[in-house]
């Protein structure tokens, strides 16, 4: 008895020579050709994941969160889409691989939950058939086998009746449900990295707390990464370990949940907290929102990105300018901002704290 | 099903009437009186009342009309002998009994049809598939140019060019003609080979661009994302999720198509003298022919309306979101 506990709580062991991490992306830059000009989408992104844990990506739409996810899938268009940097999934490269290496690996060893279940999901296959076609072709199953397979991952998300559900067609699906599937269509060939594309927002907020908790079972089960996009800080703070906040195409604060949530340190950071609604807050009270809206990722303000919107910029001390110097996000916990880390500490206690209540 | 057959089956009826009673009722606002034109140039206003007579215009329109109307569910009596359901009279012109010769032209007009509508598709499809396939590209620009060219030319000047060159020229192929396909295969299909290629022209080019729209659209969806995010190879994604998706319009403007060519290639078949239902309704026309107007109207427009059924029902096959609701 006493063994199993200790077996348990060794560390998995690392592979020969692996120093990075499962998923590691260094210096991702994406960016589109379009009629207007180029489009950064995503401006020198950094950020590593281990197997087992939980990446939540927050940002605003347009914040370069979910094509930064495509990237990693290869999902993007290569013909008007420049990706350069490294993406390496348990020290392989995605970046410039081959299309086969890419569909070898998608829906395999990684796989992504789309935001909306109603259009991500065929209307003309029945939802038992487009679960278990990644199942046929990357482990080569029978057609009996693969149809085993997908009544046990219904079963597994959570459809009752999946013997017969298995047949029916995704209008017969309710919204929940729907997304049960994708999360049962993505999982079903046990993929180390699962990337979940805003796999709540679409749903009611009861429906939401069911799949949270179901993918949270799920990858206590599998042991996959999660890497989880939301604009929901609430959400992030259910299911995340490690938080990343973008901005404009770039990293702008890293932490662990706590961390993050607790003391962020950055004006951005500080701005998606105060305007969420919370549950025990006075109804009378008013949100604040930022102000302003999200860059143009064609012509990005110069410097720190957020800096047009940013209350702060005049506390900026030590010769820094905010509209002309970019702020360095540092390895580690940290935020890209030239506010001294007494300064953000001092003004997140003293004028955002009391806010957020 | 067999409710939608019904509920689509009675509402066919009522349009069917609503064509009849305007094509009858506006061809009495022509001024052309059928009768004066077969009197001929002595006549008399005794052989004049006798020819009305015989025709049946001496009573009121309306009157007309309830006898016309009559005749097609039971059938009626004429001068020239009798005329059993479904009877729409004889020709003013010629005297042919309008049922049966309708009946004789609709071969040809078949024939034409299918095999031109054989033609469009696989052209159209096929061209607007390797456009979607290869979308911006060099293939895609020169695809899309040529159908543009394509649908703004006309069979009227494409056919004598063809036939000016094809035939005349070059002697390859001898003068587009009629021959029945049980009575010589080869020579029926020898026959409409070049009415297949001209009569597709405009078709082929309205294919191509709308299947090559519709299968962008689609790649654009969503669950072609999913597709291709569960490691399906593009091909796969092209053709199982894409395709499919968009043959719904395809399939709507390919009944309704389908439907009218039935009724008739009007143009196709008078540029080469093809003597289907669009050479009859022309000849008609210009006869002050009244039967048979009547009588290839009616028949077009129950093509039309029955391809637009058969449509319907096959969304059914195509969408299993049809199928239930």
């Amino acid at each position: 008895m006493t063994t199993v506990t200790k077996e348990a709580h060794v560390p998995a062991p690392r592979g020969e020579g692996d120093a990075g991490a499962f998923l590691s992306v260094r210096d991702l830059y994406v960016h589109f050709d379009t009629e207007d000009g180029t489009v950064k989408a995503v401006d020198g992104l950094s950020f590593d994941l281990e197997r087992g844990q939980t990446l939540g990506i927050v940002g605003e739409s347009g914040s370069g969160k979910s094509v930064t996810n495509l990237s990693i899938l290869g999902l993007h268009n290569p013909r008007t889409t420049e990706v350069s940097g490294e993406i390496l999934l348990d020290g392989q490269e995605l970046t410039g691989a081959r299309e086969k290496t890419l569909e070898s690996l998608r829906g395999n060893k990684m796989a992504m939950i789309f935001q909306d279940p109603l259009t991500a999901l065929s209307p003309y296959y029945t939802v038992g058939r487009q679960i278990g076609e990644p199942y046929r072709k990357h482990r080569g199953a029978s057609k009996r086998e693969t149809r085993e397979r997908t009544i046990e991952m219904l079963d597994k998300v959570g459809i009752p009746n999946a013997k017969q559900r298995v047949d029916d067609y995704p209008h017969q699906f309710s919204g929940g449900m729907r997304q049960r599937a994708m999360i049962a269509m993505a999982l079903i060939c046990d993929p180390d990295l699962l990337i979940a594309d805003e796999p709540t927002t679409a749903l009611d907020v009861t429906v939401q707390a069911q799949i949270l908790d179901l993918l949270k079972d799920l990858q206590q089960e599998f042991g996959s990464a999660i890497v989880f996009i939301t604009h929901d800080l609430g959400v992030i703070a259910n299911v995340a370990d490690d938080i990343l906040v973008m901005y404009g195409g770039r990293a702008v604060e890293r932490g662990s949940v706590r961390e993050v949530l607790r003391a962020p340190q950055h004006p951005y950071t500080w701005g998606l907290l105060s305007s969420m609604p919370r549950l025990g807050g006075d109804v009378n009270e008013a949100l604040s929102p930022i102000h302003g809206t999200p860059p143009s990722l064609l012509s990005p303000p110069p410097g720190c990105a957020f800096h047009p919107r940013c209350g702060f910029v005049d506390e900026v001390a030590g010769g820094l300018s905010c509209s002309a110097d970019r702020p360095v996000l540092p390895a580690g916990r940290g935020a890209a901002c030239h506010l001294t880390a007494e300064q953000q500490s001092t003004f997140f206690i003293e004028q955002i704290k009391p806010r957020l209540g | 099903m067999l409710r939608f057959l019904i509920r689509r089956s009675l509402g066919a009826v009522v349009i069917l009437l609503i064509i009849s009673a305007v094509t009858f009722f506006l061809f009495y606002a022509v001024p052309r009186d059928p009768a004066m034109l077969a009197c001929g140039k002595n006549c008399t206003p005794d052989s004049l009342a006798v020819i009305r007579k015989n025709m049946g215009i001496d009573e009121p329109i309306p009157v007309q009309y309830w006898h016309f109307m009559v005749g097609i569910v039971a059938g009626r009596t004429f001068a020239q002998g009798d005329c059993p359901a479904p009877c729409f009279g004889y020709s003013f012109a010629n005297q042919d009994p309008v049922w049966e010769t309708i009946l004789d032209r609709f071969p040809t007009t078949v024939s034409l049809t299918l095999g031109g509508a054989a033609v469009f598709l696989f052209i159209g499809l096929g061209a607007g598939m390797i456009a979607a396939w290869k979308k911006g590209t060099i293939i895609d620009k020169a695809f899309s140019s040529f159908s543009l060219v394509l649908s703004s030319m006309q069979i009227y000047f494409i056919g004598p060019l063809v036939l000016a060159l094809v035939v005349y020229n070059m002697e390859l192929l001898d003068q587009p003609k009629y021959v029945p396909l049980t009575q010589d295969p080869g020579g029926w299909f020898m026959g409409l080979l070049i009415p297949w290629c001209v009569v597709q022209i405009i078709f082929t080019a309205n294919y191509t661009r709308l299947s090559r729209s519709s299968l962008i659209e689609q790649l654009q969806e969503d669950h072609v994302r999913t597709a291709r995010a569960k490691g399906m190879s593009s091909r796969y994604v092209f053709f199982r999720y894409a395709w499919r998706g968009s043959l719904i319009p395809i399939v709507t403007i390919f009944g309704v198509d389908l439907g009218s060519l039935f009724g008739g290639a009007m143009i196709t078949e008078w540029t080469f003298s093809l003597p289907g239902l669009g050479t009859l309704a022309v000849k008609s026309v210009q006869n002050t022919d009244l039967p048979m107007v009547m009588g290839v109207m009616l028949f077009a427009a129950t093509f039309i309306i029955l391809f637009n059924i058969i449509v319907d029902a096959a969304y059914a096959f195509i969408d299993p979101r049809v199928r239930l609701s």
